[in-house]
């Protein structure tokens, strides 16, 4: 089954092409990495896919749905990290509180799916601890709960390592894998990380700006041109955002 | 002494009252606090001092007409902020000056100042009558049950608003219902604090509740507590020592936060001191 459909999608921004042409589609169970430069439209293309952009053209369904008609069960069964998710310290919840927001209707098997996210997570011994006192690694696990805790069919994660030690890195990486395999939830994961991407993702998607390559992992990791052809671009886009930076 | 004060139907009167706003007060305000809107009450209680002022021009209740203004004035500020992209700070500038621009004019016309306007400006909880009471006990009735209602949307959204609109909420909805209920918040404060020191009751006990560092309920329920503390000692001192009610309220809950933060200054320092004994032992 499919889980994402998206077919000809094209979004501009300020008389900039953002996001142009671009056709994938995504299966149950998979995890799909998605690579690029910044200012690839990664972020953009995930906006898109949240609802929280609607002026482009092309179509995206999620579950089989058009999510123009804004369905709130579609959404509902979407769980998104947002890049570089920074809480506040001095934001007044614990980790559960947090963590139940996620739950869309709450009844009396609430506090126990809360306690089951958090000790997928790992934090349940702290689930009565301020959020902001965690650490920024404690804070994105956090999230993550926040994120399952619903039983999404589908995670959506933009960067969700920044500014994370390596150690938290990989721990969070098993945790994906762990999600993906126990509980079947597809996801949808963009990441600057190559060697990451190689090692959890079933497949890849390559996008600057328009679609650069999207095919299993192994096929993009084990081609040497590709891999090439990825660098040189990457290495174009950093210069065109270096130049543009400093022009502007 | 105590018992006999509280004899009195106006002391009843002024501490039901009062205890009503100090929940609605702190309770709206939390959110408005956390989402860094703190002046918002400010900008809702000049928008009803144009109402009020057109209210007492025509002959109107002046609450009604200072209500009905001021979420006209916020719905529409809350618009006009999202179409043209102007900052929060900005459009609270502008719903500010412009109603009490407004109520400025309209009393210029109407002969100048009157003692109604000034109980509305300086805020007269003594003089609150029954029915003021009443209105006052079903206003913070309303407002309490459509916060636990929708306690958690409301939090979602304070938290990350982002999110909270992937997840399916209906965010411009929960935003307008907040800013009926903070505008009807303000309108009942006011009869206790007046338009000039209503940000107060809606700031001052949260920004003291969150130097407890707890959580999202536990710190609601502090700064409740706390709104409490000092809307009655504030009532008891300026009955006892013949003060304006509003000021003494307001300083009583500026003291409060001081001690607490003297208090949490004085506890961080005796830690640091321990961790580092500790360490050396």
């Amino acid at each position: 089954m499919q889980i994402v459909e998206i077919d000809r999608l094209s979004y501009a921004y300020s008389g900039n092409l953002v996001l142009d042409n671009i056709s994938f589609t995504i299966d149950e169970g998979d995890i799909l990495g998605i690579i690029g430069p910044n200012g690839a439209g990664k972020t953009t293309l995930f906006s898109c896919m949240l609802g929280l952009l609607d002026d482009y053209i092309g179509t995206i369904k999620i579950l089989g749905e058009d999510i123009k008609k804004k369905n709130n069960k579609v959404f509902k069964s979407i769980g998104y990290i947002q890049q570089k998710k920074t809480i506040e310290q001095n934001f007044p919840a614990t980790v559960e509180e947090i963590v139940s927001l996620g739950i869309t209707i709450t009844d009396k098997t609430s506090k126990e799916k809360i306690a089951l996210a958090l000790e997928t997570v790992g934090l349940l011994a702290q689930k009565d601890r301020r959020v902001g006192e965690l650490s920024g690694g404690q804070q994105q696990r956090v999230l993550i709960a926040k994120a399952m805790v619903n039983n999404p069919k589908l995670l959506i994660l933009d960067e969700p390592v920044t500014g994370i030690d390596l150690e938290m890195q990989n721990k969070f990486y098993s945790l994906l894998k762990k999600l993906n395999q126990e509980n079947k939830i597809t996801i949808i994961w963009a990441s600057h990380d190559l060697d990451a991407v190689n090692r959890f993702a079933t497949s890849v998607a390559c996008i600057n700006r328009s679609m650069f390559f999207h095919g299993k992992t192994y096929e993009f990791f084990e081609n040497p041109d590709l891999l090439k052809a990825y660098s040189e671009s990457s290495m174009q886009a950093h210069m065109h955002l270096h130049n543009h930076t400093h022009r502007g | 002494m105590i018992l006999e004060v509280l004899e009195f139907g106006f002391m009843q009167r002024a501490l039901i009252a009062g205890i009503s706003v100090a929940i609605t007060s702190s309770v709206i305000g939390l959110f408005l606090v956390l989402r860094r809107n703190s002046l918002f009450g400010d900008a809702l209680s000049h928008a009803a001092f144009g109402g009020i002022a057109i209210g007492l021009a025509t002959n109107i209740y002046p609450l009604w007409t200072g209500l009905t203004l001021s979420i006209l004035g916020a719905l529409g500020i809350t618009k006009l902020r999202q179409y043209a992209k102007i900052p929060a700070d900005a459009t609270v500038a502008i719903l500010l000056s412009s109603g009490l621009a407004l109520g400025i004019l309209l009393i210029s016309i109407s002969g100048g100042f009157t003692l109604d306007l000034f109980s509305f400006l300086f805020g007269s909880i003594m003089l609150v009558s029954v029915e003021d009471t009443l209105a006052i006990l079903a206003m913070t009735g309303i407002i309490l049950s459509i916060i636990i209602l929708l306690y958690r949307q409301l939090m979602y959204i304070t938290f990350d608003e982002e999110q909270a609109r992937v997840s399916g909420l209906p965010i411009s909805k929960l935003n307008y219902l907040f800013i009926i209920l903070a505008s009807v918040a303000v309108i009942v404060s006011m009869r206790l604090v007046g338009i000039l020191l209503v940000s107060s009751l809606l700031v001052i006990p949260n920004v003291t509740a969150l130097l407890f560092n707890k959580g999202f309920k536990k710190t609601a329920l502090i700064s409740v507590s706390l709104s409490i503390f000092s809307v009655v000692t504030g009532i008891a001192i300026s009955y006892a020592a013949n003060l304006a009610p509003a000021g003494t309220i307001v300083l009583v809950s500026t003291a409060v936060f001081l001690t607490v933060l003297a208090a949490r200054h004085y506890s961080k320092k005796k830690q640091i001191v321990k961790k580092l004994e500790e360490a050396r032992s």
